[in-house]
């Protein structure tokens, strides 16, 4: 069934059918459409919601309705994101199916209300830990649909942490998404305080343990969480490194460079924690140049640099913080770097 | 020597306690635990803590327990006891986690009318990072941060957190002040404010209590300057 509808609205829909019973949440710009249309909706249904006092309430609201078994979530964003990182740090420490929608703006500060890429590094690496965290990013309204109910589903299944990065220009453009006609299966959950659950340690080494034992579980299920798209990637001697939606410019610039027989392609991740490096490795393999778009100065491309460090490909980076791209201006800088 | 007579929902295995000689926390939990006994809720309980000295009682019962960040305890219980209602939901918090950095989150807490139960541990200071001044820290009080006295001009008046509550809370909220000193009464509290918390209701219960350690006191000076809070908080119900 297709549906016309607002990112935020999709969102609140897609933690709907994913089975999420309650929505804590803090109202704030791009996102808070998502607290709205989650009330409509739980209303209708005798789910709940609560709208709280500051972010670190509905954070950790979500993290005592976890802990009840219950799947909850909040929507955030900007100066929230940071607030956020309290109850995130608690989820990746418990192992909490944490999931939370953010809405990336430009910093810094309260900053723009609008647009930006300038919360990768807070949503992995926000916390006093280790970045134990499922970060996916979205690209346009379907996206924010498919991802929003996966969040839900990777997160009870693996329990980290789980991040659906969107942006201001996603949760308040309007489109057509396609929804399942039929009722979703929800998403399966268990009582997880049931015993005494620790959460401070006394020695060094009893910390350790446990963090290491958690970062072995995450790399072990990374092959099976690792998502990514790849855009006219056969036979590119340039490879376009982009997430987010201007991954979605990237592709029409990609189109269009193809018509002019430039060997162009685009490599997405759609995780970025874990990160796909072997498929990016693979891809690389023919690749003569390697060009970086994002809205923001470097937070996307570091993790590229660091991921695929031993790949002696040349590599420019086209950074705009909190400013968009449009296709054309993706093809014009293309253009103009290949001669 | 007969063993001593424990409530039946403590864990054993984590027995003898963690807190310092002499701190009031053994008084709180005995008397706690005396209550969950009473009134057979053990199964039904779950006990969440804060960051400070109470986080000690991580696994203190026999029954499901977790620790929260500073101040976040309220707001996590809320959260446990909207996903799920059949449980008791019981806050054990400082007067640093309660009356500092998570005052907001217990005062709104308190004007939903939340059914949970926040048992705040008033002892005067920042216990656990070794005895700071606190809201609760009395004038000319010597803390590890206010090593002239506490001088009200610069750090304000004493914080009274029933009193606050008091003017917010709903009409069958309960609100009281006990002292480890007299822990029969402190345990009606504890038994009233659980009975509260079934009928749909907030609850809360300050609870004057003793750091000897931090207080640098000895166990005559630490009664008599018990009884001397016990003057100056209040005690009984407020509401």
């Amino acid at each position: 069934m297709k549906k016309f509808a607002m990112g935020n609205e999709i969102l609140a829909q897609a933690a709907f059918d994913a089975g999420a019973k309650i929505m804590f949440g803090y109202p704030i710009t791009p996102t808070t459409e998502v607290l709205s249309t989650w009330i409509k909706l739980a209303e209708k249904s005798g789910r709940k919601y609560l709208q709280t006092e500051d972010e670190m309430a509905a954070g950790f609201g979500v993290c005592g309705a976890v802990l009840a078994g219950v799947p909850a979530f909040t929507a955030t964003a900007g100066p929230g994101t940071i607030l956020m990182q309290d109850p995130l740090v608690m989820a990746e420490a418990l192992r909490l199916p944490f999931v939370v929608f953010i809405g990336q703006r430009g910093g810094p500060s309260t900053g723009q209300v609008v647009y930006s890429q300038q919360e990768v590094n807070l949503a992995i690496y926000g916390g006093n830990n280790e970045g134990l965290r499922i970060v996916y990013s979205s690209s346009g309204l379907q996206d924010l649909y498919t991802y929003g109910i996966k969040a839900f589903n990777v997160a009870w299944k693996y329990r980290f942490p789980t991040i659906l990065l969107y942006d201001g220009y996603q949760g308040k453009m309007k489109g057509v998404v396609e929804i399942p006609d039929k009722k979703l299966k929800e998403v399966k959950t268990e009582p997880i305080l049931t015993k005494n659950m620790r959460n401070t340690y006394n020695l060094e080494e009893e910390l350790a343990e446990e963090v290491l034992k958690a970062k072995d579980e995450f790399e072990k299920n990374s092959k099976e969480l690792i998502e990514y798209e790849e855009f006219q990637t056969e036979k590119a001697e340039v490879l376009i490194f982009a997430h987010g939606i201007v991954s979605s410019a990237v592709k029409e610039a990609v189109k269009s460079l193809r018509k002019k027989k430039i060997p162009i392609g685009l490599f997405r991740p759609i995780t970025l924690s874990p990160f796909p490096i072997k498929k990016a490795a693979l891809v690389l393999q023919k690749a003569k140049q390697i060009i970086v778009f994002e809205s923001s100065l470097g937070q996307f491309s570091r993790i590229i640099k660091e991921k695929i460090y031993w790949v002696n490909i040349p590599l420019v980076e086209v950074f705009k913080p909190g400013v968009g791209f449009t296709p054309e201006e993706i093809e014009k800088t293309v253009l103009s770097l290949l001669t | 020597m007969e063993n001593p007579r424990f409530p039946k929902c403590f864990k054993i295995s984590s027995k003898p306690h963690k807190f310092c000689p002499g701190c009031g926390y053994g008084i709180i939990l005995k008397n706690l635990g005396w209550v969950i006994d009473e009134l057979e809720i053990q199964k039904e309980i779950i006990l969440l803590t804060d960051i400070g000295c109470n986080l000690l009682s991580w696994d203190f019962f026999d029954f499901p327990t977790a620790q929260t960040h500073h101040g976040r305890t309220v707001s996590t219980a809320v959260g446990f006891k909207m996903a799920n209602p059949q449980k008791t939901v019981v806050c054990l918090i400082g007067d640093g986690g309660g009356y500092a950095i998570g005052l907001q989150n217990l005062i709104h807490a308190c004007l939903r009318n939340s059914p949970i139960t926040v048992i705040l541990v008033n002892n005067t200071n920042y216990g656990m990072t070794g005895g700071q001044f606190a809201p609760t820290t009395v004038d000319k009080q010597i803390t590890d941060s206010t090593p002239f006295g506490k001088d009200p001009k610069i750090l304000g008046k004493t914080f009274k957190g029933p009193e606050l509550l008091k003017g917010i809370a709903w009409e069958k909220a309960y609100i009281a002040r006990g002292s480890t000193l007299k822990p029969e009464i402190l345990k009606n509290y504890f038994k009233i404010a659980l009975e509260s918390q079934k009928r749909g209701d907030f609850s809360f219960v300050e609870v004057i209590s003793a750091c000897p350690l931090n207080w640098e006191t000895d166990a005559k000076e630490t009664l008599e300057r018990l009884e001397k809070l016990e003057e100056f908080f209040s005690q009984g119900e407020l509401k």
